[in-house]
């Protein structure tokens, strides 16, 4: 294989296995910042028990997404040199401004969140909340702006050539607000939410289906369900306009999210389907002139199809552009129906003695996930062959220097690192969840007595 | 070309750059240096503490790396690019360590079996030397100047010439340093029989530094003359090599009176002030090139454009305000000597 190839697979999985993490921490910040605020608006003992209990989780998935997210950064000067160079002005100043306005405050506040319970008053303690999550919040943001530049440059001009080419910043908040920053944005955000409050309703669900902690579960999922409810349908306009402005932007991407040929020819919107790469043609079941109309409200209007651009301009994966961006978008009607219908039936006060439906509920946390991953790779998948959209070809943003076998090597670590890492994630958040919100000196009662055990035998 | 207060923007960025560095090195220095010490604390409840000790403030210590790293980025591209690729293996490796130095953190504290702490133990005191080392190697590879092409990238052998013996030998002095450094702070946050055991080692690890340092200092002036050109041209400069002797030197004093806040601020000034011998020693170039000296990668050619540094230096006069108060309050609230309690590590 050779060192294109390897090096976005390296990358695709670095900043994959990364984003597992991060929407998670968004998500979780947000319900802490709620739980917390009915504590200490309340004074509620159950609040300040659920508090705690999801500030051990956030710690958890915090601290992994903390050491996935250097790799990235590094990357782009270890394995995109090249690109490096190209973007490392317009980029720059994204990144800079990511690192301290974003994580300076996130980590700040990390601390006292974490440690401070006992010894910060309990304003002070949330102040530091909130802190965090605004950290997290605008961790997203400065990130998706420069890769939203990356999708639709903006306030930039070229200068030099050949592989001394590179972009400079003629306009900052031109940059700033690209043309898909908005919509990327309140996407990924929202996105994130949801990965937070489908956690809560899952770990809350368990519970209640085991007959534990279930008055607290019940004031827990009720709150997280809520968060659902609203952005998961805020995601389905948020997701509409992200489209449109595809569409707009870049009308090959929109080709193949939808599996669209014909150069200029009314476009189906298909619910699923299979694209056919060789012969062009897309097998499914859909609404005939359906993406025509969702963009210009009319079912015969012609679209932009594949067949427009010249076959090296086109995105090399149109089937599973198309497959990732249907599953997403699946995902997306499926949790508000889940959330939605969970909703009505609470209304009724029915929900809880469903069991059928607490134990979807209990897996629900997998569908935000699977379309936050789909989502990126959608949208990723769906802007080659370009890293800079019209710019720069991905096969030219390499580094020179570096080569196949050391690329394999560092590729191969990444995977072996990872690997542990999530299956100590995965058996360390089933401990937490076992062991449940309250109780929770028992844990530590143990360690303690540990020491001390440590301790006399140290002693003789 | 535009300036301020007389400097042109690529310099005020490499001083920007180069304060990040140094904030980076006093920051992550103590407690990788903490971490280095960790196997030679024995008992279960001395180790719970050490960690605790950086417990609250490691993350955002390494912040600084995230923030120097990008502002390494975002000022001068072209060498972010070319070290970056040309120093693929050693980067690399940071990052596993810097990986499982964060999860040893993370997870030690989390299951109580002896094999599980022990396991994570190791991890966390392996990767604490190593990140340390990798820093000072990758600084003495910078120092004696790599070989790069007219289009700055690099042409060395891509797997092991890093480790050349004066890249090492910078490593191992990187490490001795924070090693003392990192003694230091914890006996600010440390008691009874463990601050005496610490005490101990630092004496030990003061002259581990000592010796490190003469040798290394020693090779610098035999064999890597380039690097004190700075000072033939303009002797003045002196007092740099001079204020680094005084200020090492302060260290043990005070450390026998046990002020080890005061030999803390010495430490950290001997990382911060090696740091300015190496921006005097380079300026203006940022990556001599060892195959021809039209190829160094110079602040000027590396650069982003003026419009791009001014819109940062705007970021980072707002931002380094922001960074030093949430700086200073978490380690308000940490002060003093660590205490378990049921949320630490
Ligand atoms: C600021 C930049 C940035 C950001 C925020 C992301 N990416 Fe990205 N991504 C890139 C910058 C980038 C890149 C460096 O530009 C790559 C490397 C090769 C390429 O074509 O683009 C890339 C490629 C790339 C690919 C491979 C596409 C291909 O080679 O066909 C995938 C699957 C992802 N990314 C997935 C993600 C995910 C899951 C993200 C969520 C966190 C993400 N990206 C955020
Ligand atoms: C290539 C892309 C990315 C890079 C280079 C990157 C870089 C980083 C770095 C260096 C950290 C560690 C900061 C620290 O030490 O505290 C981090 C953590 C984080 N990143 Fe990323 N990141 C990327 C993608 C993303 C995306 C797309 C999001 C947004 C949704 C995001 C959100 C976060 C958050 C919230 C954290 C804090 C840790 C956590 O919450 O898990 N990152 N990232
Ligand atoms: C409900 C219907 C949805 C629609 C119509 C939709 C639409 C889109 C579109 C068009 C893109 C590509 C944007 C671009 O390339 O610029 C996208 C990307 C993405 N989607 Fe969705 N989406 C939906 C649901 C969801 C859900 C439920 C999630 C997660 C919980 C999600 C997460 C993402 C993410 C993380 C990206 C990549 C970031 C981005 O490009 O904005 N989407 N979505």
């Amino acid at each position: 294989m050779d060192v294109e190839i390897l090096s976005r697979i390296q990358f695709a999985f670095t900043v994959a296995f990364h984003y597992i993490y991060p929407p998670l921490s968004i998500g979780l910040g947000l319900i802490l910042v709620i739980f917390e605020s009915l504590y200490i608006k309340t004074g509620n003992k159950e609040y300040e028990a659920l508090t705690r209990f999801w500030i051990k989780i956030f710690a958890l998935t915090f601290g992994i997404g903390v050491a996935t997210g250097i790799v990235m950064e590094f990357e782009f000067g270890t394995n995109w040199a090249t690109y490096s160079k190209y973007v490392g002005d317009i980029f720059g100043s994204a990144l800079a401004a990511e690192g301290i306005f974003a994580f300076a405050l996130e980590s700040g506040f990390l601390g006292v969140l974490l440690f401070g319970w006992n010894r910060v008053k309990s304003w002070v303690h949330l102040v530091s909340t909130i802190g965090v999550f605004f950290g997290s919040m605008f961790s997203a943001v400065w990130i998706v702006i420069a890769n939203s530049w990356q999708q639709t440059p903006a306030g930039y001009h070229i200068v030099g050539e050949g592989l001394n080419a590179r972009a400079e910043i003629t306009d900052f908040w031109e940059m700033v607000f690209n043309p898909s920053t908005v919509d990327r944005l309140t996407h990924v955000w929202l996105g994130a939410f949801l990965a937070g409050a489908f956690l809560v309703l899952s770990v809350h669900a368990y519970y209640i289906l085991k007959g534990r902690f279930v008055e607290i579960s019940k004031k827990a999922f009720k709150i997280a369900l809520i968060v659902a409810t609203v952005f998961s349908l805020g995601q389905l306009l948020t997701g509409h306009h992200s489209a449109d402005g595809v569409a707009v932007n870049q009308p090959a991407k929109l080709a193949a999210l939808e599996g669209h040929y014909e150069a200029s020819a009314p476009a189906d919107m298909y619910l699923f389907g299979w694209v056919d790469q060789e012969n062009e043609e897309v097998t499914g079941i859909g609404i005939p002139g359906g993406l025509s109309f969702l963009i210009h409200q009319d079912f015969d209007e012609p679209v932009t199809g594949l067949d427009a651009f010249a076959k090296e301009d086109q995105p090399g994966q149109v089937n599973a552009v198309f497959q990732f961006y249907h599953l997403m978008v699946a995902i997306g009607i499926t949790l508000i129906l889940l959330s939605v219908g969970g909703t009505l039936l609470y209304w009724k006060g029915q929900l809880f003695n469903k069991k059928w439906l607490m134990t979807i509920f209990m897996f629900s946390v997998l569908l935000p996930q699977l379309a936050n991953q789909f989502g990126w790779y959608a949208a990723e998948m769906g802007r080659q062959p370009w890293v800079v959209y019209g710019l720069l070809r991905t096969s030219d943003a390499l580094s020179v220097v570096v080569q196949a076998n050391q690329v394999l090597f560092s590729l191969i670590v990444f995977t072996l690192v990872y690997v542990l890492l999530f299956t100590l994630f995965i058996y360390l958040l089933n401990k937490k969840i076992q062991h449940g919100p309250y109780d929770d000196h028992e844990d530590e009662g143990y360690s303690l007595q540990h020491d001390m055990a440590d301790l006399i035998a140290n002693q003789k | 070309m535009e300036t301020f207060l007389g400097l042109d923007y690529p310099t005020l960025w490499f001083l920007v750059v180069g304060g990040l560095f140094s904030g980076y090195a006093i920051l992550d220095g103590f407690d990788f240096g903490a971490g280095a010490w960790h196997l030679f604390f024995k008992e279960e409840n001395d180790r719970r503490i050490a960690l605790n000790a950086v417990g609250p403030v490691w993350d955002g210590n390494e912040v600084w790396l995230v923030i120097a790293g990008g502002a390494l980025f975002a000022g001068f591209p072209v060498l972010y690019a070319s070290l970056f690729s040309g120093m693929y293996l050693p980067f690399m490796l940071f990052l596993v360590f810097i990986i499982f130095r964060a999860v040893s953190i993370e997870f030690r504290g989390k299951e109580p079996m002896k094999w599980w702490r022990r396991m994570w133990d190791i991890s966390y005191s392996i990767s604490s030397i190593m990140l340390a080392f990798l820093l000072g190697v990758v600084l003495g590879n910078v120092l004696q100047g790599l070989p790069i092409n007219e289009n700055h990238e690099y042409t060395g052998g891509p797997l092991l010439d890093f480790l050349n013996p004066y890249a090492i030998m910078v490593g191992i002095t990187t490490l001795a340093l924070f090693m003392a450094h990192g003694a230091i702070y914890l006996l600010m946050k440390t008691e009874g029989k463990l601050y005496a055991h610490i005490a101990i080692l630092l004496k030990k690890g003061m002259i581990f530094f000592m010796v490190t340092f003469g040798i290394t200092s020693l090779y610098t002036l035999l064999y890597i003359p380039h690097l004190s050109d700075s000072f033939r041209d303009s002797p003045a400069l002196f007092v740099v090599p001079l204020a680094v002797f005084l200020s090492i030197a302060n260290v043990p004093r005070l450390a026998s009176k046990k002020k080890y806040q005061q030999a803390f601020i010495f430490t950290s000034l001997t990382a911060a002030l090696l740091l300015v011998l190496v921006a005097i020693e380079l300026y203006p170039t940022l990556l001599i090139s060892t195959t021809d000296p039209e190829n160094n990668i110079t602040i000027y050619n590396a650069a982003s454009s003026e419009k791009s540094l001014g819109i940062m230096l705007t970021i980072a006069a707002i931002g380094a305000p922001l960074v030093l108060f949430y700086t200073a309050f978490v380690y308000k609230t940490f002060r003093g000597k660590v205490k378990i309690d049921e949320t630490s590590y």
